[in-house]
């Protein structure tokens, strides 16, 4: 399926803003001069057909009273899909990629307290295979903005 | 902010799909048992207190033809940290722009996510931001594979 205009223009203020009333969906169709119902029908349309990933609240972890953390891991490459599923097991570790470069495997962990984070960190540096972890905390977040304009 | 248990429980209930429905709050609100005006109004109060960081819709970047994604990180001198992040910040490729401290082996202290339709592009983004900023020593952390990419789950059980 390819986007229709009105798809486009649908995404760029769904992206943005939605807003905090009751019709949320009737806002966006009166701003575009549409209908409710056709709004809500190719919102669910575009879901369905992989376009939009989540639509909901996101919130910023600091102010919830959880800290963030980078962390990258030098791991021996034999090792290095053990080490990725063990650590994909934590629900506080919501991404884990394997990048190039010399530190392999880059995770964050988002923990409510020093004691949790303190607990999964020893038992990931306990795993075979670890070589080095370096902590990248954020001393400022510039920008967090994944949004795409579409045209 | 501070949060009270109904907070924590409206916080649970929103961190995951919004149910695409004439009155999705509505839903929500019965769901967790509060009125439909209360939780907008705590949702509104978090939007205020920078809790909410954003409600609306994430799209997946391949779907939308954002095929290539790097992260690219820079050694950025600490007394022109601000000065440069407002120069990266401007550019609609970048999506997320932090600094981080260093570590022994590791020198750079500010990381930008780059987004373009090739790796080529990717590329010449960073080389523009570099000219723009006058920052010379960065590094591209290209994704081999990605293990795994969720959405923290705040408050669970």
């Amino acid at each position: 399926m390819a986007l229709s205009d009105t798809d486009k223009k649908i995404l760029n203020i769904l992206q943005g803003r939605l807003q905090l009333v009751a019709r949320p969906f009737a806002a966006i169709a009166q701003e575009l001069g549409l209908e409710e119902s056709f709004v809500i029908e190719r919102i669910q349309l575009l879901k369905q057909e992989g376009y939009i990933r989540k639509i909901g609240a996101f919130f910023n972890s600091d102010e919830l009273g959880y800290k963030g953390c980078l962390v990258a891991l030098k791991v021996q490459e034999q090792h290095l899909p053990q080490v990725a599923e063990f650590i994909n097991k934590f629900p506080a570790i919501t991404h884990n990629y394997q990048r190039q470069g010399e530190y392999n495997l880059w995770f964050t962990l988002i923990t409510e307290s020093v004691a949790k984070h303190q607990e999964i960190m020893d038992s990931i540096k306990a795993r075979q295979g670890v070589l080095d972890a370096m902590e990248l905390r954020a001393n400022h977040k510039y920008k967090i903005n994944v949004q795409f304009k579409l045209s | 902010m501070e949060l009270s248990d109904i907070d924590k429980k409206i916080i649970v209930a929103m961190q995951d799909q919004l149910p695409v429905v004439p009155e999705p709050f509505k839903a929500v609100a019965e769901g967790i048992g509060i009125t439909e005006e209360l939780l907008l109004s705590r949702l509104q109060a978090m939007k205020e207190a920078g809790a909410l960081r954003k409600l609306g819709a994430v799209l997946r970047h391949r779907q939308v033809g954002m095929k290539a994604n790097v992260l690219c990180v820079w050694q950025v001198p600490e007394q022109r940290l601000g000065e440069v992040a407002e120069i990266m910040c401007s550019i609609p490729a970048v999506t997320h722009c932090y600094d981080r401290n260093t570590a022994p082996n590791w020198p750079y202290n500010f990381y930008t996510m780059l987004h373009g339709n090739s790796k080529e592009e990717c590329e010449a983004i960073a080389k523009e931001l570099g000219e723009k900023t006058g920052m010379q020593n960065r590094t591209m952390l290209y994704t081999i594979k990605e293990w795994k990419k969720t959405s923290m789950k705040y408050f669970a059980e």
